[in-house]
């Protein structure tokens, strides 16, 4: 995966190679490639001079650097007590349904994943989900949906 | 001077310096807090809240090993606060630590078992068992450490250590939250990443979350099977250290009743490393003067300088590692306990009129990583596994206990022959600094014809538990043979610890430290420190069997390697010199190197 | 029992075009005149603990040190409040502005905004805002702040965990002491204010510190910023005066048939009906970093707190033993007393195991779980258990 090399080398030359830039580094990986994985995560031992046991316990730690392979469109459903209240179960199913993959799966055509996250802070418009970067709040199922294919239109 | 605190622990008035902890005031008042996390090795973590006591004033409870004193501090350490919370935190670890204590490994050698059974009061466990409910897996994939998951209690002594001391990081946190863990790269076996198997997580486990992968029961089996003639070679640090698991104080030298207990036990021959420890010290010392000679006269560029030493297995596989383009600086010998296997199958056999087939060889071991070594694919010079099996100190403390040996009684009794006999200078092996110090007695006096210049050989700059020992001998007045390094300085370094060792060879590839000689080990102190030494370890445990080991050689009539009568025998009868072919057939080998990360 | 009306206050939000010039101003006056206009005007931290802002900066800026720093902390992670993630949006020129001033004050040439991960939307117009800042205060102040984006962890919020993740590790809590002021971001002197308390402190200097001191009450002074939700028909942010009575917050926002709310997020406390009347919002009554969840009596507070502790089994960072185990008893255990699995007077252990993380958690996340656990449990034990 030359990609890869090339990626973290470039973000290692953007942010620099302390340990200070590790995690401005992981994200900038996640941006492109969604997901770190095991080469991206050694690239950046490498670049950094960490031990890979070091990155990859620094990444899991924060529940957006996944290191499991994840679609182009990562969907997060906050799933805290307001907007557990406002239906986000509904909001789920609804998903689940059209895009026939279960929480935490991704479809087959790797363009989306389906997971829960925690309070995102629209408590006040949920429920509420993140697409990748991008909040959506005030959800109805119909309105899920529409995003949704929205996206995969895309 | 460090300004002087005075508080109060439980009503006595205790003074300290500044930056001391409140751990440290109650003990230098004999109060015992109980902790998990702490270890005197490693840096302060403060996580598993075992040690926290009331301080007046202070909103809620204090982590006695994390919390600096203040003037006028008052401590109370056994509050009804600081029990019930000491006590629930205690059942908390219970409840998420595999607790089949009877089927463990570290049975009766557990802190958390300790503290279950000082603080014990239901007869069930107070709170819900969450093992079940984790999808654990043991990794038992290396031949040297098992990791168990079910029994850690995450105090990160082991990823301290890892990380502290040896600055290889294999094992790290990975996670948050119910999901933390302690974890190598892509929970990887450990088989599968950096770790060197030096073990020293395994001294600091508290739980038998990681421990030896045990081979009790296989020499057994071997010294059970008649047709089987099972050998025995004892490294030099297990002497000074093994009496501290069988009820004897840190730093006794136990030699003697060592032996008699290996012949109770069963072995056919016991045998000494340190006899191949000598013969180490005839081939690396001639191996570093030809390759000075190369290098310095010949100009040959594939005499790399400076040269290392290659007796320390996690060593090796840090090299392979970290540093594989100074994979041809190692010196190409063996360690000891792989030249002693490759000869216990061809020389020891021919002379005792042995099929090698039927001999097991074993090796008494302070070190975790020789386990393995003698797995390498390297390691078969005699055509068959020059070492079959590897029994940490704590492993032959079990068999010694098994056999139902009171072995503070033993007589003490003299290592069989041959193979058996060595020098003080092969003792030293078991400290840092004592492969440089008996190599420089025996190069020093091949080169000068004179013994070298420190009283009673006692070379004590390279001694001792600075990390970094740096010392140059001049060397002056050559025998004609060796005069090309008349006035020559020959520069040496010896290193413990792999954080050390990262330090050394970053100076030699940054081109700032022009060594000859390097000396490393990888254990804390060299092998007295060894990941398969008795648990508990510490600077003062490390000391004592340091100058254990030195009392040992002290004592010693012959202490440099090239007069050991049995090296003399074997060159004679079976070798020929040093570096001959034979030698290297079965003496010497390179290693390979391994991916980074 | 005093307490104030509910009153509605305008000062985060207004816009403001004069912050170089009030800067500039400022600028003018001692370091020690600043540092007592915000003591005198009693402002104490925003984010929930409720440290006064003017001993942080006092504290810093007596260190000696060859670097120090100010940071604004936006990550804003407590279930509940998203009344940062507003003022960043509305008025990030006054939270600059609050960061200088501290910045001229203990002596930083930088700061940093860790802004968290669910916030990334945000970015593009914030680093705009920031360019525009930079270019105007240029010539007033050696002064550039930088964001930094967290990844999404709760814990970070935790200021030695906020540190620790700037510093590209995990975001676990430290030991304290040393404490911030002392040794904070790369153990350098630092100053983390919340981005409220940013904005306030701004505010006082450019009105003088007796405009906030007026307000309030004598533990609690000024305004503050509140983030509505749950059941009520005005979901949403609203600057209230400190020291009012729950039960006028109920009457304004309530939704008529209001059973409980929830101070302070999920590490806040549960206050039930009967004693709506009996508390006051504040310092001295049940403190808040904004967040205020209304529940109505369809709700079932058992829900309620197994959610809040799923939560916390999360994101605990899980290195000390109360939190990380304690979290997961805690869940375990109320569901194994809904199931019949356990009596119901296992709920009194697990009382106890909450204060055993309340008095020896290392950091102020596992302390504070006890206070949703014990004020839910103790105020709605029959919902737990039927």
């Amino acid at each position: 995966m030359p990609e890869v090399h090339e990626l973290v080398k470039n973000l290692a030359d953007k942010y620099g190679r302390k340990r200070e830039n590790l995690l401005h580094i992981l994200q900038g990986i996640v941006e492109q490639e969604r997901y770190l994985s095991d080469v991206a995560l050694t690239e950046v031992a490498r670049e950094l001079d960490l031990s890979a046991a070091q990155v990859y316990g620094t990444a899991t730690f924060y529940s957006f650097l996944d290191t499991e392979p994840r679609g182009k469109y990562v969907i997060r459903i906050c799933r805290t007590i307001t907007c557990d209240m406002k239906g986000k179960n509904q909001i789920i199913q609804a998903i689940e349904d059209s895009l026939k993959i279960k929480l935490g799966e991704t479809t087959q055509n790797k363009k989306f994943t389906l997971l829960e996250t925690n309070c995102m802070g629209w408590c006040h418009e949920g429920p509420a989900m993140l697409i990748n970067d991008q909040a959506y709040t005030n959800l109805t199922v119909e309105k899920a949906i529409e995003i949704i294919e929205d996206y995969g239109s895309k | 001077m460090a300004k002087k605190i005075n508080l109060k622990i439980d009503g006595v008035d205790v003074q300290l310096d500044e930056g001391q902890t409140i751990l440290d005031a109650a003990r230098a008042v004999n109060v015992h807090i109980p902790t998990l996390c702490y270890h005197q090795d490693l840096c302060v973590a403060g996580n598993c809240r075992v040690c926290v006591v009331e301080v007046t004033g202070a909103r809620g409870l204090v982590a006695s090993c994390a919390m600096p004193v203040s003037e006028g501090m008052d401590v109370h350490t056994n509050t009804l606060k600081v029990r019930s919370a000491r006590k629930n935190i205690i059942e908390l670890l219970l409840s998420e630590h595999n607790a089949q204590c009877t089927i463990c490994y570290k049975n009766k050698q557990c802190e958390l078992q300790d503290l279950a059974s000082e603080y014990k009061s239901a007869e069930e466990q107070l709170y819900i068992d969450l093992v079940p409910l984790k999808n654990y897996t043991i990794d038992n994939f290396s031949p040297s450490i098992i990791k168990d998951d079910s029994k850690c209690i995450r105090c990160q002594r082991c990823v301290r250590t890892c990380e502290e001391l040896q600055h290889v990081s294999a094992l790290g946190v990975a996670y948050k939250g119910d999901r933390m863990k302690i974890s190598t790269f892509f929970e990887n076996p450990m088989y599968d990443v950096v770790c060197t198997n030096c073990g020293q997580c395994i001294n600091r486990c508290p739980t038998g979350s990681l421990i030896e992968r045990n081979y009790v029961d296989e020499v057994w089996d071997a010294i059970y099977r008649d047709k089987k003639h099972v050998v025995v070679q004892t490294a030099p640090a297990t002497r000074v250290s093994l009496g501290e698991d069988l009820g004897l104080e840190a730093g006794e030298v136990v030699t003697g009743k060592m032996v008699s207990a290996l012949k109770r036990v069963g072995f056919d021959s016991v045998l000494d490393t340190d006899f191949s420890a000598d013969l180490t010290i005839m081939e690396e010392g001639t191996e570093l003067l030809t390759r000075l000679k190369k290098a310095l006269v010949d100009k040959d560029p594939t005499a790399k300088l400076p040269m290392a030493t290659s007796c320390s297995p996690g060593w090796i596989k840090f090299i392979e590692h970290t540093f594989p383009e100074y994979l041809d600086n190692l010196s190409t010998c063996k360690s000891p306990q792989q030249m002693f296997g490759a000869l216990a199958k061809t020389y020891y056999a021919q002379k005792r009129g042995l099929d090698p087939e039927n001999i097991v060889s074993v090796s008494i071991m302070p070190c975790v990583a020789k386990k393995f070594e003698a797995d390498r694919p390297e390691m078969r010079s005699s055509g068959h596994k020059d070492v079959d099996y590897v029994l940490t100190t704590r492993e032959l403390a079990m068999m010694i206990r098994q056999a139902g040996l009171d072995f503070n009684s033993l007589p003490e009794e003299n290592y069989d022959s041959i193979m058996g006999q060595s020098t003080g200078a092969a003792v030293i092996f078991g400290a840092s600094g004592g492969v440089m110090e008996a190599a420089l007695r025996t190069a020093y006096e091949i080169v000068t014809g004179r013994e070298v210049p420190f009283e009673n050989l006692n070379i004590t700059p390279v001694r001792g538990m600075d990390g970094i020992k740096e010392v140059t001998v001049k060397i002056e007045n050559t025998v004609p043979e060796w005069n090309f390094l008349e006035g020559a300085e020959l520069k040496t370094v010896t290193a413990h610890g792999l954080t050390n060792a990262k330090y050394v060879m970053e100076k030699v590839k940054s081109g700032e430290a022009d060594y000859h000689f390097i000396e490393i080990m990888a254990c804390p102190g060299g092998c007295i420190g060894g990941g398969g030494q008795p648990i508990p370890t510490n600077m003062e445990i490390r000391r004592k069997r340091t100058e254990a080991i030195y009392k040992e050689d002290s004592g010693k009539p012959i202490r440099k390697s090239h007069e050991n009568p049995e090296i003399v025998a074997i060159y004679k009868e079976f070798l020929g010199e040093p570096l001959s072919h034979k030698s290297h057939e079965l003496l010497h080998t390179h290693y390979k190197e391994r991916k980074r990360y | 029992m005093t307490y104030n009306k509910l009153k509605r206050i305008d000062l985060i939000f207004q816009e403001d075009s004069e912050c170089p010039k009030v800067l500039e101003k400022t600028f003018g006056k001692s370091n020690d005149k600043i540092i007592n206009d915000i003591l005198e005007s009693g402002l104490k931290g925003r984010g929930g603990a409720g440290f006064p802002t003017g001993l942080k900066w006092k504290f810093a800026s007596e260190e000696s040190a060859d670097e120090r720093f100010v940071i604004c902390n936006a990550d804003e992670g407590e279930p509940g409040t998203f009344k940062d993630r507003e003022i960043l949006f509305r008025v990030p020129n006054k939270v600059f502005s609050g960061m200088a001033v501290c910045a001229k004050v203990i002596g930083a040439k930088k700061g940093y905004i860790y802004l968290r991960g669910e916030y990334r939307f945000l970015l593009p117009q914030l680093q705009k805002a920031l360019d525009v800042f930079h270019r105007e205060i240029k010539d007033l102040l050696d002064f550039e702040i930088f964001i930094q984006m967290g990844s999404g962890a709760y814990i970070c919020g935790e200021e030695s965990a906020l540190f620790e993740s700037m510093e590209g590790k995990r975001g676990e809590p430290r030991n304290k002491p040393p404490y911030p002021t002392v040794a904070g971001f790369k153990d350098k002197p630092t100053v983390i204010n919340n981005v409220e308390t940013l904005v306030y402190a701004y505010m006082i200097c450019k009105h003088g510190p007796m405009g906030f001191r007026e307000l309030g009450t004598s533990d609690s002074r000024g305004s503050k910023v509140f983030s509505l939700s749950g059941d009520t028909p005005i979901p949403g942010i609203y600057e209230l005066e400190l020291g009012m009575s729950l039960n006028h917050f109920v009457e304004e926002f309530g939704d008529g048939d209001t059973k409980a709310v929830q101070v302070g997020g999920a590490a806040g406390f549960c206050v039930p009906r009967k004693m709506f009347n009996d508390t006051i919002i504040g310092f001295e009554g049940v403190p808040t970093g904004g967040s205020m969840k209304v529940f109505n009596s369809s709700r079932s507070m058992y829900n309620v707190l197994h959610n809040y502790l799923e939560f916390f089994e999360e994101e605990s960072c899980g290195q000390c033993t109360p939190c990380r185990v304690g979290c997961q008893q805690l869940i375990k255990g109320i569901e194994a007393v809904k199931k019949g699995e356990q009596k119901a007077s296992y709920l009194d252990q697990l009382m106890k195991l909450s204060e055993t993380m309340k008095m020896a958690s290392k950091c102020g996340l596992g302390q504070s779980v006890a206070n949703s656990f014990s004020s839910i449990v103790e105020n709605f034990r029959e919902e737990m258990i039927y």
